[in-house]
């Protein structure tokens, strides 16, 4: 009995130091309090730039892919290729050539950003699109629907169910990758993160990772919420 | 109503036409079935009438005036159009499907709202409850009843249905047909409808229009085609129980014989025996005051009754016949109770005559070169 409790007291006195230590941490990092909602900020507002110039540019090129013509669909498969290598290209890589290009700062980040949010929403909205039946579409022109119509009441609403998972997941990869900006001067969270680790400072990295996390799954429940807004009932498969 | 002249359909480089000038007129209010196998070009001809296919030769013509001479989505708004896929779109309640023709049109929401309702009334569905409904909540059947309530949507005069009821199962399919005809008693519709179902089109059509390689082999009522198949083609589509199927073209009320060879409660025993020697039949069904059968009556049971006749005389009848009723149902009723006539009443249960066996063997007989 005594081993006992000399045991339990020599286990509570290995814990309570953890415990200590955790509010110590706590305490560490929220010390980065204004760095991580000024940075969180700066790294948004990149990450909706370039989303939103991803979903601008990305949808009517999907639609644009999907009108079927000689000609467009020779360029659409050429199109195709090149966002197809631009996804295999690493995101890294992909930061270093703009700023190579464009410079450091943040439109190269931006510029980087964008390019990796594309293909999803792009192929995205080109299967969706095409997923639509035929029967759809005949009925349509069928009852007197102009080709501009049929694409605006039928298609595109039907299609919108999977248009709205491809912003998702691009949505989710801009946010991901939305601390690497900092390298090319972007700023962002990744100057905690990166400056964390260089200094092997590991409140610091915190104070950078767990905010980076949060905005992800937030992000994610925000496009999820819209997804259920704008998509009607009758094409959404769980309702 | 519908006027077909000279229409044929050929698509760049195939040797044969799909479509080979088609000449063919359908009436305002009829049904015309376009019938044959798969191929045969009876989709293609629907959809040259809406400009969905546009012919390589000859002239349409609704109402008179030539569908080319419209703007094309002018033409088929004023078209009532039903494919087989059903084609509802997912994304719209059942109130603005229905509505899409009309808000084309530039209805208001209020009025096209009233239209819908109005229109699920009419194809049997409660509109409280199906109104706000989507698609992929009702069945197939319910699906295909929508879709016609959307082709009459703007009450259009002509109605091109693709093979519409096809993707139905086999007993609402009976059910919706007798529903759809139902409802073109009301409205009056022309009608061209695409089938490859000899007994659907015999049952839904005025006029039954068989096509084979693109060629119309032959356009004619249901029963001239039953009864005199133009070639041994068609002979062989419409099956070898043709006879047979123009069971189902007539009613009973238009096979009756025999009339006044019928006992009255309150008529003498004897002047019912006479009757009966008479016609040379062997019962005689004797009605109440209203005209209602109230059984059936022998040479041997009138010989015993003397006076008067009374209801309580009568064998209750083994069964009626309504008039309404298509002789193909009267027949199997007659079989099924081993009969040789059933008597026929009317909606009030009065009676209105006979219908016997050998009369519609008759009615039905075909000239010996048909036969052959």
């Amino acid at each position: 009995m005594k081993k006992l409790l000399s045991r339990c007291c020599a286990l509570f006195a290995c814990v309570a130091p953890l415990e200590a230590r955790a509010d110590s941490w706590l305490a560490s990092i929220a010390q980065y309090r204004s760095d991580m909602i000024y940075q969180s900020i700066q790294q948004m507002t990149m990450v909706a730039i370039a989303g939103g110039l991803a979903i601008v540019v990305a949808v009517p090129l999907g639609v644009y892919l999907s009108r079927e013509s000689g000609k467009q669909a020779r360029f659409g498969q050429a199109l195709m290729q090149a966002l197809n290598m631009g996804q295999a290209v690493p995101k890294l890589a992909l930061l270093a050539l703009a700023m190579s290009v464009l410079g450091i700062g943040r439109w190269p980040s931006i510029f980087a950003l964008w390019v990796a949010t594309l293909l999803p929403i792009v192929l995205n909205t080109l299967e969706g699109l095409r997923a639509v039946p035929r029967a759809l579409i005949e009925a349509a022109t069928g009852m007197g629907m102009t080709p501009r119509q049929v694409l605006l009441r039928v298609e595109l609403p039907n299609a919108l169910y999977v248009i709205f998972a491809g912003i998702r997941t691009a949505l989710a990869i801009t946010v991901g990758t939305a601390p690497l900006a900092f390298l090319v001067g972007g700023g962002g969270l990744g100057e905690l993160i990166f400056t964390g680790i260089d200094m092997n400072d590991f409140p610091m990295l915190l104070a950078g990772a767990i905010p980076t996390a949060v905005l992800a799954v937030l992000t994610d429940v925000l496009v999820g919420q819209m997804q259920m807004r704008l998509v009607s009932r009758g094409v959404t498969p769980q309702r | 109503m519908i006027k077909l002249s000279n229409i044929s359909k050929r698509y760049e480089g195939a040797s044969a036409p799909v479509v080979d000038g088609i000449d063919m007129e359908v009436g305002a209010g009829e049904i015309c079935v376009l019938l044959g196998p798969s191929g045969c070009g009876k989709t293609t001809t629907l959809k040259m009438i809406n400009r969905l296919i546009q012919p390589s030769a000859g002239k349409i013509f609704i109402d008179g005036r030539d569908t080319d001479e419209f703007e094309v989505v002018e033409l088929r708004r004023q078209i009532g159009y039903v494919i087989q896929q059903i084609g509802l779109f997912p994304n719209m309640t059942v109130e603005e499907n229905i509505s899409v023709v009309p808000r084309l049109l530039g209805w208001d929401k209020t009025k096209a709202k009233r239209r819908a309702a109005e229109l699920l009334e009419i194809v049997a569905l409660d509109p409280s409850i199906y109104l706000s409904r989507y698609p992929k909540d009702l069945s197939g059947g319910q699906q295909q009843r929508v879709g016609v309530a959307r082709a009459l949507a703007t009450d259009p005069p002509v109605m091109l249905m693709d093979e519409p009821f096809g993707a139905i199962d086999p007993i609402n399919r009976e059910l919706i047909q007798d529903e759809f005809l139902r409802i073109q008693q009301q409205v009056k519709k022309t009608i061209m409808f695409v089938s490859h179902d000899i007994d659907e089109a015999v049952k839904m059509a005025d006029r039954i229009a068989i096509f084979r390689g693109g060629r119309l082999e032959q356009f004619d009522t249901p029963d001239t085609i039953l009864a005199r198949p133009a070639s041994p083609f068609i002979a062989g589509f419409v099956g070898a129980d043709r006879a047979l199927k123009r069971l189902r073209l007539v009613r009973a009320k238009d096979a009756l014989c025999a009339c006044e060879c019928v006992a009255r409660v309150g008529d003498s025993s004897a002047r019912a025996q006479a009757l009966l020697e008479r016609h040379g039949v062997e019962q005689i069904v004797l009605l109440d005051a209203a005209g209602k059968p109230q059984g059936s009556l022998g040479v041997a049971e009138l010989r015993e009754i003397e006076g008067t006749l009374i209801a309580a005389h009568a064998k209750p009848v083994s069964g009626l016949a309504r008039h309404s009723d298509d002789l193909r149902s009267v027949i199997s009723s007659m079989f099924a109770l081993g009969q040789a006539w059933l008597p026929t009443v009317d909606d009030e249960g009065r009676f209105v005559g006979y219908v016997s066996q050998a009369h519609i063997v008759d009615m039905l007989r075909l000239p010996a070169e048909v036969c052959a």
